[in-house]
Formats: C-alpha cells, sequence, structure tokens
C-alpha cells in the first residue's frame, strides 16, 4: 500500500528530448520567455528601424545599446548563479573571464579595422604607436570569425580548467577562494594594463568598424546583436533549467549544503565543481564576448576587483538559486546605475553598498525571495 | 601450450582448490571470511595519541559493537577505515586485497564500506527520495549524472528502501524538515542505497526515542549475515538488543573483547566505566 502512495517521478522509458526540454520549465517561464524573444527580436528591431525617430515608439540607438549591455551582464549573472547559488562557490574573479572573452573577440574586431586606422598601417594602431613590426604570435589567425569564436570559448575555459583543477583538488573552499579569485583578476589586470603584453595596455581596443564585414554601428547590425545577445540569453537560461534540474543539478546541491557527506557516498566532488566552474567561466566569456562590439571599448578595467565584486551582488539583489532572479537583479542595479551615475554621480557607489547591506540583512533570498514573501501573505490572508 | 594455460584457467576460475583462487583487482576478496583487519594502527594529533596500536578484525556477516569511554579513539578508528585520516603507522585492509591506507575516500566508498555519521548529515535542501537517489550504487561520474534518468527499477528500489526505513510517507518531504530521529533513519536508508559490504554507523540512536531505537535495533540485526556491521554507540539497552560480540576501546587501543554479558563482568572494563 504505502509504495503505492509513494509519488516517485514516473520512471518511464524513452521519452523524447524535446519533451525532456520542455518539461524543465514551468508553464509561465515558457510563456515569459516567448513573450521576451518576441519584444527582442521583433518589436524592438521594427521600433527601431521602421517607427521615425520623431514618434514617441521610436525606440533609440542608446536604450537599445543599453539593454543589450545589460542582457550581456545578465548572462554573466546567470553563469555566477551557476556557480555560486548552485554550487556554493562565490567567486569574485567573474570579471576576469567576461573580459577574456571581450578581449578574444576585441582582437578580431581590431584586425577588422584593416587599413582604416589613423596610421593606415594593417597592424592595429597600438601596435604602430609602440613601433611593433609585426603581429606577435598569439595574434595570428585572428581575422578568422571561426577561431576567434573558438578562442572566445577556449581561452575563459582554459584559465578556468587550470586554475579551477589546482584549486578544488587542494580543497581550497569559502571566503579563501573568493580571496584567491579576486587576486588573480587583480594580477589579470595588471598583466593586460602593460603595453608589451600585447593587448593595448589601458586604452584597450576601441574604435572598431566593422563585423563581418557589415558596419559595426549601422542599426541593422546593431539590432541583429542585440537580437543575437537575447537568444544566448534565452537559450542559456533553457540550458541552465535543464541543468539544475538534472542528476548533475542535485548532485551539485548535495556537495554545496554537505561536500564531505557526499564523498562518502562515493561522488568525487572534483569533477562536479570543475564542470561547473568551467561552463559558468565560458558563459562569461561568451557575454563579454557579445558586450564588446554592442558597447565599442574593452580595456583592463573591465578585470577591476570591483567589477567581479558587483557581480555577485547583481545576484544577490536577484536572489541566488533560482535563474530569473540573476537576470532581474543584473537589470535592476545596471538601470538604477545607468540612472544614478547621470543625476547623482558621486553617490552611486554608497548606493551599491547600502544595497548589498539590506539585501544581505533583510533579503537573504533578493527580490524573487520577497516577491514569493509577498505572494504567500497575500495568500494567507486571502 | 597456450590452450593448456587456458583450459587451467578455466579451471581454476571455476573451483578454488585449497587456498589458491583467483584474484581480480579492485575486487573485494573474502576467501578468509574476514572482511576488516586493522593492525597495529596508531594516528597522534599534536603529540595525542589517539590510537595506540589498535587491532581489530571483523568477519563477513558480522554485527559488531564498539564501545569505550569519551576519547578511546571510536570516532579516529572510522576515520581511519573511512580513509578521512592516514595513520602514522599499522595496516588497514579490506578483504584480503584493499589497502585502506592508501585509498581517497570516494574510492573506499566505491569498493563498499558505507558510513553513518554521529550527527545526522543528510541533503537538506533535497527531499527524502532524492536524498536516496544520490546514494544509489551507480555510476557516479560527472556526464552519467548529467544524462541520467531513473529505471523502473532503480524507482522501486527507492521505494522499497524508503518503506523500509519506514519514511514511505515523507518521501516529497525536503529532508531538512524531517525530525532527528527521521533523519537519522534516512541516513541509514542512503548507506542501504550502497549497497556496502561493511556499514560503520557512529551513535545511530542518539536522540531517538526507545521506540525507534529497538526499531533501529531490529533492523540492523536483520542486515546482519547479508553486511557486515560495525556500530559504536553508548545506550548498552541497545548494544544488548544488538547481541553481537562487543569490543571495548580505551586511549586508543583494544580492552576487551567478547559477548556483552562477559566484557561487562571483566574488571577491567568495570574500573574503566566506573573509575572515573
Amino acid at each position: 500500500m504505502s509504495s503505492a502512495t509513494l509519488s516517485a517521478p514516473a520512471p518511464a522509458g524513452r521519452v523524447p528530448v524535446t519533451l525532456r526540454l520542455a518539461s524543465c520549465l514551468e508553464r509561465k517561464a515558457w510563456i515569459s520567455l516567448g513573450v521576451f524573444l518576441a519584444l527582442s527580436l521583433v518589436a524592438v528591431p521594427v521600433l527601431h528601424l521602421l517607427v521615425p525617430p520623431e514618434s514617441a515608439f521610436h525606440v533609440s540607438a542608446y536604450a537599445i545599446t543599453l539593454i543589450g549591455k545589460i542582457m550581456c551582464y545578465a548572462l554573466v549573472a546567470v553563469a555566477m548563479d551557476l556557480i555560486w547559488g548552485y554550487g556554493g562557490i562565490l567567486s569574485l574573479g567573474h570579471g576576469l573571464f567576461f573580459a577574456l572573452g571581450g578581449y578574444a573577440f576585441g582582437m578580431y574586431l581590431m584586425r577588422g579595422i584593416g587599413r582604416d586606422g589613423s596610421y593606415g598601417s594593417d597592424l592595429p594602431d597600438f601596435m604602430v604607436f609602440l613601433d611593433w613590426k609585426e603581429l606577435p604570435w598569439f595574434w595570428l589567425g585572428t581575422d578568422s570569425f571561426g577561431w576567434v569564436a573558438l578562442l572566445v570559448l577556449a581561452v575563459p575555459a582554459l584559465v578556468a580548467f587550470v586554475f579551477g583543477y589546482f584549486a578544488f583538488r587542494s580543497r581550497i573552499k569559502g571566503v579563501y577562494f573568493s580571496i584567491i579569485t579576486q587576486a588573480l583578476t587583480y594580477a589579470a589586470m595588471l598583466l593586460f594594463f602593460r603595453n608589451e603584453t600585447g593587448f593595448g595596455g589601458n586604452n584597450g581596443f576601441t574604435d572598431f568598424k566593422r563585423i563581418l564585414g557589415y558596419d559595426i554601428t549601422a542599426p541593422a547590425t546593431r539590432v541583429v546583436l542585440f537580437g543575437l545577445t537575447a537568444l544566448v540569453l534565452a537559450a542559456t537560461l533553457v540550458g541552465s533549467a535543464w541543468l539544475v534540474k538534472s542528476k548533475f543539478g542535485r548532485v551539485l546541491a548535495a556537495i554545496r549544503d554537505a561536500e564531505s557527506r557526499v564523498m562518502f557516498i562515493g561522488y568525487n566532488p572534483l569533477g562536479y565543481k570543475l564542470a561547473i566552474w568551467v561552463l559558468s567561466a565560458v558563459l562569461c566569456g561568451i557575454a563579454g564576448a557579445l558586450y564588446v562590439p554592442q558597447v565599442g571599448i574593452i580595456n583592463p578595467g573591465e578585470m577591476s576587483p570591483a567589477n567581479s565584486i558587483e557581480i555577485a551582488i547583481w545576484v544577490a539583489v536577484g536572489g541566488r538559486a533560482s535563474l530569473i532572479g540573476p537576470v532581474i537583479g543584473a537589470f535592476t542595479v545596471n538601470l538604477a546605475k545607468s540612472w544614478f551615475t547621470v543625476s547623482f554621480p558621486e553617490y552611486w557607489l554608497f548606493f551599491l553598498g547600502l544595497l548589498f547591506i539590506v539585501v544581505t540583512l533583510y533579503l537573504p533570498q533578493g527580490l524573487v525571495g520577497l516577491w514569493k514573501q509577498l505572494l504567500a501573505r497575500k495568500g494567507g490572508t486571502a | 601450450m597456450n590452450t593448456l594455460v587456458e583450459e587451467r584457467k578455466q579451471e581454476w576460475e571455476g573451483e578454488t582448490q585449497g587456498l589458491a583462487h583467483m584474484l581480480k583487482p579492485g575486487e573485494l576478496d573474502l576467501s578468509h571470511g574476514v572482511i576488516l583487519y586493522l593492525e597495529d594502527i596508531s594516528v597522534s594529533f599534536d603529540g595525542f595519541k589517539a590510537l595506540n596500536k589498535l587491532n581489530l578484525a571483523i568477519n563477513t556477516g558480522e554485527l559488531r559493537c564498539i564501545i569505550g569511554p569519551n576519547g578511546a579513539g571510536k570516532t579516529t578508528m572510522m576515520d581511519v577505515i573511512t580513509g578521512k585520516t592516514r595513520p602514522d603507522s599499522g595496516t588497514a585492509f579490506f578483504g584480503q586485497t584493499l589497502d585502506l591506507t592508501r585509498m581517497s575516500e570516494p574510492q573506499i566508498a566505491h569498493a563498499g564500506i558505507g558510513r553513518k555519521f554521529q550527527k545526522p548529515t543528510v541533503f537538506e535542501q533535497l527531499s527524502a527520495f532524492e536524498n536516496l537517489e544520490l546514494a544509489m550504487k551507480t555510476d557516479k561520474g560527472v556526464w552519467a549524472s548529467l544524462l541520467a534518468r531513473l529505471s523502473r527499477e532503480q524507482g522501486d528500489k527507492i521505494a522499497a528502501t524508503l518503506e523500509r526505513i519506514r519514511l514511505d510517507k515523507e518521501a516529497d518531504r525536503p529532508a531538512g524538515l524531517l525530525s532527528h530521529g527521521q533523519k537519522q533513519w534516512l541516513e541509514i536508508g542512503m548507506l542501504l542505497m550502497q549497497e556496502p559490504r561493511l556499514l560503520l554507523l557512529d551513535e545511530p540512536v542518539a536522540g531517538m526515542t526507545d521506540d525507534e531505537t529497538m526499531r533501529t535495533a531490529e533492523l540492523f540485526v536483520s542486515l546482519a549475515g547479508q553486511h557486515s556491521l560495525v556500530v559504536v554507540e553508548h545506550d548498552m539497552a541497545f548494544v544488548e538488543a544488538l547481541g553481537g560480540k562487543v569490543t571495548v576501546l580505551c586511549e586508543g587501543s583494544v580492552l576487551a573483547e567478547g559477548d556483552l554479558a562477559t566484557v561487562q563482568a571483566d574488571p577491567r572494563v568495570i574500573e574503566v566505566y566506573l573509575g572515573r
């Protein structure tokens, strides 16, 4: 009798992949995702390209760039949530992976300038300025989109793998891990500041002209990049939902809550941590590659420790261990930032600090948790 | 020539003759009827000798109780067996061939040693069902977990274990919301899902009601034979209900060994327990 009352997940035979993927999000989440894609792939292009600028419905280039940029940040926040919210590992160096992806794609954009630079040389301007005569070896092949796309994925993955392997194998955890990641991104920033490193020193890369032969500032190009970012963000959300609902996700949550127990039932946490860590870094790399052509600049400032801390704040504000939380957090904080830095630029950091304290003290589940609490209260009184 | 060797091999694999038998690397060898040997194990922490030339042998299918005053080295002994602590000297073998002092914690768990901790540690955010699912004996690599789907057979096995530990009605509750006794049972269930050959149970009935304690004793007695069990416990009523051989540890080594009545009559044991 008792085994019949047990509500085990139906252990069926073979279920088509499409159905399995469909079941990883709730109906409401699929609808929201559909609305989001319809807005960013249809409504925004139409309102930007076809509606005249005088109209009240025109979406300005500024708005598209701003929202596109924040979508890249949201992608980073989701990546951060995978490792922090679900894996319990707080990285304060995720800005590094974002910047690596950005720099990798920036190399392609720099080569795309061709002879249209200030010096009219085949070499990027900063190399002419440094009196370099030929491309350094690591710039070879960067005029090929395919090779650079591979670098965007491979460089953050490799850095994350090597660092993660040694850190996790040595069982470095908690605040020690956070501090080391912070030092890592700081060291990388100092390295990239040097002109000799070969990435444009403190100016980084800018003045991009074209991408795949198209004018990078053209409205159509901007709309395509915007739509692509929205697609990648949506795909990442679906993929992450599938991941955290898989047995892998449950093992990850178990490692977060009681790591030694996980080892005693025969799992080696190293592989699990490394997998989610590398995946998280690669997602940041992709976000960086989408960010650079939209914003038009990448410099070592992206690797500054404060940037990486801000990523953690987005996730904390939105709500950890819920996938929509980081997206909401990234949008809330960054929209507030773009308003503050125009209206009261000197108070932004104070506000950010205050926000972090309030969230830590009163909203441990972030805005998503607050929303759930309000819903529960409403349901309770009704 | 070669065919002769092949023939001989098949002969050997069919039946062992005398003490000679084929060994497969990494597999538990119980040919001598002993599942765990600890010989002259010493462990010291900053000069404090937690274990002092400890000798212990557990037979296959045996139910053994370990008792002893606080600081006798019971938990350290479990740490050595499960690979959490490396001994300073001595040997620890699982069966005839597996050297526990050279294996990592997950390797030891895979080889067939399951451990229940003093404080129940279950995965609080996961449901009772999911706790058992994670513990289940299966491929525990990253890829396997990514693509894992529960088969009907595995689902039934989890359901059967839930019934055995009387948590079938709590299958979907987060483990963090279970009572203390239920958490203890859930952890025992997680051990059983691993199908271990040897179970190490550190104070399994701590915090349980008398009724729960007796039901736990029944469960353990029913497990003996099929599994080997090493139970560390202070509760004498529980030890009596288990009815197996008892080993008394004191200051890191074995003080006495035998059935409960014999051990309790031993003047040295009385000295240790009453002298403090």
